[in-house]
């Protein structure tokens, strides 16, 4: 291929690549003058370029291309037909292009169709020769707009309610890219990569060098030396601050991708891109490329809701996904946000146990933010249906292995009904890795310092000892059990382990790791010296070990191989899940408060209120007109039934628009609490500070803050039960009396009134003490509901005592638990109870309820 | 197996021993013969590779014969020579007893493997030659790099 042809061949396709993402914006701005010149201007070169060179079909295309571009240059409306055409004879020319690089001719075909195209649009122009004296905003087309086109002033204000900085960002790149690049050269990607080679083989020499040094002691090479290594650094760097490219090369096709998701979907999707010129290594960018790529996609296929849908949640129609990059320390960190619905705990629950990647129980003492977590697990993807966009079978386990195999993390930072966010966090560059060299066993490995918190010496002269809980060693750090791997162990490396030398107690060493969000402890026999590694991969034989990374050549010459912290983070899971996970829980059982997500929202007055999220069955919107009162009561139509709407003493009731409310379910019966707004969902400890004998109160309690009223759900369930179940409806009314005992008053006034309405007559009582006053005065019962966790004589103690007792003792225990593990579950049968019911659900309750009054013939 | 023994032309072999048996291999396919010092030994890896060494600034893989045949360890005090082989872009160095002379041999001469060949040998034996000496059993190197990654 001749040079002038290879050259062409460069230009255009950087040109094309620049004039994508133009296009796209050109079609939400089409008034910006700026950038419409910039992209006539593209077109233009490659046309002339291409006809100089003799390159005819490409030259009639880019010709066409260019009329019509010409036309928009001149004032005529931008359709969105009109950049579908155009975006389809850039891919042509990308075609034809890739053709000619390959064969060196133009392939053999025609262009006709899409020629004709073009020309009838620029044909189609009214408004061709209307050319508006300045490119203000506030040009007049002289004609009505045709189907497709948004008048100026409405695209000018959806680009000023747009978020995001000013115009400016839009010249900007524009200015940058687009302007003569003086002081360059071009140089090739190989020879770049020869020079980074050929640096990394200098600072492996230099490396030596200085280990000859510091194991000579004095030496007159020493300041030499100090030059060569100051020396290395700065071309090393230099060299690495060549290979950097800013982000924005990777996410270049990103503003089309979400165009033709939105025509496709039948969405509206902003695409916003922050910190393009956050540079990285552009081996660094190739492997993020797809990732990024695949999770835009996600959030505009999954996140995003269609516009009615927006509406009615009182979002803006546009839906919004965003794009951060920028540095932090050695590493860049990329957001990817999307304004949209948010994950749904309650559907990846779901999902988890439908695909068998947890059980029932294991969920249960997740926090829905653990839960989440679950989308990056291999085998799981939460599409409800596969779409032609996304759901593939590839999923975000995909994302995460593609991250984590250039040493990065990817977390999920926050979601929530009002969006999702996602960050990853990658180095900087792969090839030269600060590492920490240790021992295990007779052999050195690297550990990477990014991954590295804290080093703790362990032993007897220490403040900090190894302990294990059967056999599986901790350390105790600061009040906190740091679970802990042992480097030889896991690498089955031969020690000598026998109780004499006992090897451990000689003077090792914590290396206290951080990936992703776990924290462990991994136990090595001594720590030498950090060093920079030129790391190399693994050969192809070897890769399989997922515990190396990479390997890399020391200074003394010998070859060491890098840990790879994503297998460890996975041994300690690993290990977590068996020997340490009764540990966990007692762990966790002895914290203060656990974690609650709270739905929190507005309703009747100013100050937030807020329900335990796991009360809440779903959250719907109704056409506020489709809402009937009948009787006094307020009912909507919901699944082929009525369902009762409550709102708050005080409310308004909206005239028009959308009612969100939140729905509860009773024994299969739905019931509407209507609310004003849906603020947030948290996850906090919950204490109430402040309780309260108002109605439908619990008390105050501060959430992320802010004083908020805790709404007793009970109270207003009892009033919409109340609405459907009129007196004679209760379909089994039975005479049967049952005793609750639940410390917490929030259970207590949950519970009853559903027992009440289920036909049971309830006594509750607020501890296992009061219960056994009961007993005393002789009242009796034929059920007893306890919860476990109580202070002072808990459930199971409670039980104990019940054992063999005269009136009391053949009473059927039923056992209320927020845990469930087999271990507790084997620990209340032996203790007495017949059943063991998770505390949040009520069905179960019900269920079991209904079952033992069979079991027993206790039914009236 | 045949078609690799095709009759007509020449091919070059360069021999080795290990554990008394000749080998040949490819002479095309060495690159070079060293002697592997600093092996650093690879956890978790399979039981065929000997470890990890530097040879002048690469890494290189070695991977050796004998347990790749399923033979019986080398003496500690016995001289180790490897051969270097260039495989994908990577080396690997193939480590045997010794190395002999390189031989150019017609293939047609080339004798498919007894039938009765242990598995192992089976496996990445390609044919045996008939030599005033003895045997030399010709050793197809990528097949000696392609074995079970898992951990043995």
């Amino acid at each position: 291929m001749d040079e002038l042809l290879g050259d062409f061949l460069t230009e255009t396709g950087e040109r094309i690549d620049l004039l994508e993402p133009e296009l796209v914006r050109f079609e939400r701005e089409p008034n910006n003058a700026e950038m419409l010149n910039a992209i006539f201007r593209l077109v233009h070169t490659i046309k002339g370029t291409c006809g100089f060179i003799g390159l005819h079909r490409l030259a009639k295309l880019a010709h066409a291309a260019e009329t019509l571009m010409g036309q928009y240059r001149d004032g005529a409306p931008v359709t969105v037909e009109s950049v579908s055409v155009i975006l389809s004879s850039l891919d042509r020319i990308k075609l034809i292009l890739s053709e000619l690089e390959k064969t060196g001719a133009e392939p053999m075909g025609s262009d006709d169709d899409l020629v004709e195209r073009l020309e009838q649009l620029a044909l189609a122009q009214p408004g061709a020769n209307l050319k508006p004296a300045e490119f203000s905003f506030v040009g007049e087309l002289g004609r009505p707009l045709q189907l497709g086109e948004v008048s100026l002033d409405e695209l000018e204000r959806a680009w000023l309610t747009a978020p995001g900085p000013d115009g400016l960002v839009v010249a900007e790149p524009a200015n940058r890219d687009l302007a003569p690049r003086s002081q360059t050269v071009r140089i090739s990607v190989d020879m770049l990569e020869n020079l980074m080679t050929t640096v990394s083989e200098l600072v492996l020499t230099r490396n030596q060098l200085l280990d000859l040094v510091r194991k000579n002691g004095k030496s007159e090479f020493k300041s030499p030396l100090q030059r060569l290594s100051t020396v290395t650094a700065e071309l090393q760097e230099g060299i690495m601050k060549a290979r950097l490219q800013p982000i924005a090369n990777a996410w270049q096709k990103l503003p089309r991708l979400v165009r033709e998701l939105s025509l496709n979907l039948g969405k509206s999707i902003d695409l916003e891109l922050d910190g393009g010129e956050t540079e990285l290594d552009r081996q660094v960018l190739e492997l993020i490329k797809d990732p990024l790529t695949h999770m835009v996609r996600n959030a505009a296929d999954h996140g995003i809701e269609s516009s009615e849908e927006r509406t009615r949640a009182g979002k803006p129609a546009m839906g919004h996904v965003k794009l951060r990059a920028g540095q932090e320390g050695g590493s860049i960190v990329i957001e990817v946000e999307d304004d949209g619905r948010g994950l749904s705990a309650a559907k990846i629950r779901y999902k988890a146990l439908a695909s068998h990647l947890a059980t029932q129980a294991e969920l249960n003492r997740l926090s829905d933010y653990e839960v989440f977590s679950f989308i990056f697990r291999p085998g799981f993807s939460t599409a409800g249906e596969v779409t032609e966009i996304s759901g593939r079978g590839v999923g975000m386990d995909v994302v995460r292995a593609n991250i984590e195999e250039i040493g990065g993390t990817i977390e999920l930072k926050s979601t929530s009904i009002a969006g999702t966010i996602f960050r990853i966090k990658i180095p900087l560059t792969l090839a030269i890795m600060p590492a920490l060299i240790v021992a295990a066993g007779a052999q050195c490995f690297a550990i990477p310092q990014f991954s590295v918190m804290e080093l703790v010496r362990v032993g007897d002269n220490s403040e900090h000892q190894l302990e294990r809980i059967n056999a599986t060693p901790v350390l105790r750090l600061r009040d906190k059990l740091l679970p802990l791997l042992d480097l030889a162990e896991l690498l089955r490396l031969e020690v000598d382990d026998s109780p004499d030398t006992k090897r451990h107690d000689a003077a090792p060493t914590v290396v206290v790791m951080q990936h992703g969000r776990k924290t462990f402890g991994v136990l090595v026999d001594s720590v030498f010296h950090a060093e920079d590694l030129v790391v190399k991969p693994m050969s192809q034989l070897l890769r399989d070990i997922k515990m190396f990374s990479g390997n890399a050549i020391l200074g003394d010459g010998s070859v060491i191989m890098i840990i790879d912290p994503n297998a460890l983070a996975a041994a300690i899971a690993a290990v977590d899940a068996t020997e340490l996970k009764d540990l966990f829980v007692e762990v966790e059982r002895d914290a203060p408060v656990a974690a609650t997500s709270l739905l929190v929202f507005r309703a009747a007055a100013p100050m937030l209120k807020a329900v335990p999220l796991s009360l809440i069955t779903r959250l719907e919107e109704f056409e506020a007109s489709s809402i009937e009162t009948m009787d006094g009561d307020e009912l909507v139509q919901y699944r082929g039934a009525l369902m009762p709407i409550v709102f708050f003493e005080g409310q308004r009731r909206r005239e028009s628009g959308m009612q969100p409310v939140l729905v509860f379910t009773e024994a299969d019966r739905p019931m509407g609490l209507a609310v004003d707004e849906i603020v947030d969902i948290v996850e906090e400890p919950l204490t109430i500070e402040i309780t309260t004998d108002k109605p439908g109160l619990i008390g105050a309690a501060i959430v992320r803050g802010n004083a908020t009223e805790i709404v007793d759900v009970s109270h207003y369930l009892a009033k919409g039960v109340g609405a459907r179940l009129k007196p004679g409806q209760l379909a089994t009314k039975r005479d049967i009396a049952v005793l609750l005992i639940d410390d917490s008053q929030f259970f207590r006034n949950m519970l009853a009134p559903l027992l009440e309405a289920n036909g049971y007559r309830v006594t509750a009582v607020g501890s296992a003490e009061e219960a056994l006053v009961l007993k005393e005065r002789g009242s009796a019962f034929d059920l007893i509901v306890s919860d476990l966790e109580m202070p002072g004589m808990d459930g199971i103690a409670f039980a104990e005592t019940l054992k063999g007792d005269e009136a009391w003792g053949k009473i059927p225990l039923v056992a209320l638990s927020s845990y469930g593990s087999p271990r507790l579950i084997e620990q209340t049968r032996n203790a007495g109870f017949v059943s063991h019911v998770g505390k949040f659900d009520r069905k179960g309750l019900m269920d079991t309820l209904e079952e033992c009054c069979k079991k027993w013939s206790c039914a009236a | 197996m045949t078609e690799h023994c095709a009759p007509s032309e020449e091919q070059d072999f360069v021999t080795v021993v290990t554990a008394g048996q000749v080998f040949g291999l490819d002479l095309d396919r060495v690159r070079d013969v060293f002697v592997p010092r600093g092996l650093s030994p690879v956890p978790l890896a399979p039981n065929e590779v000997a470890g990890l060494l530097n040879l002048r600034g690469r890494i290189v893989t070695a991977v050796d014969l004998r347990r790749r045949l399923g033979l019986g360890p080398r003496h500690d005090s016995a001289p180790a020579v490897a051969v270097g082989i260039e495989e994908r872009g990577e080396l690997y160095g193939l480590v045997v007893d010794g190395v002999g002379e390189v031989l150019r041999l017609p293939r047609s001469r080339c004798e498919a493997n007894p039938v009765n060949l242990d598995e192992r040998w089976a496996e990445i034996c390609r044919g045996v030659y008939q030599l005033d000496e003895g045997l030399m059993v010709i050793v197809d190197v990528d097949k000696v790099l392609a074995f079970d990654r898992t951990a043995s």
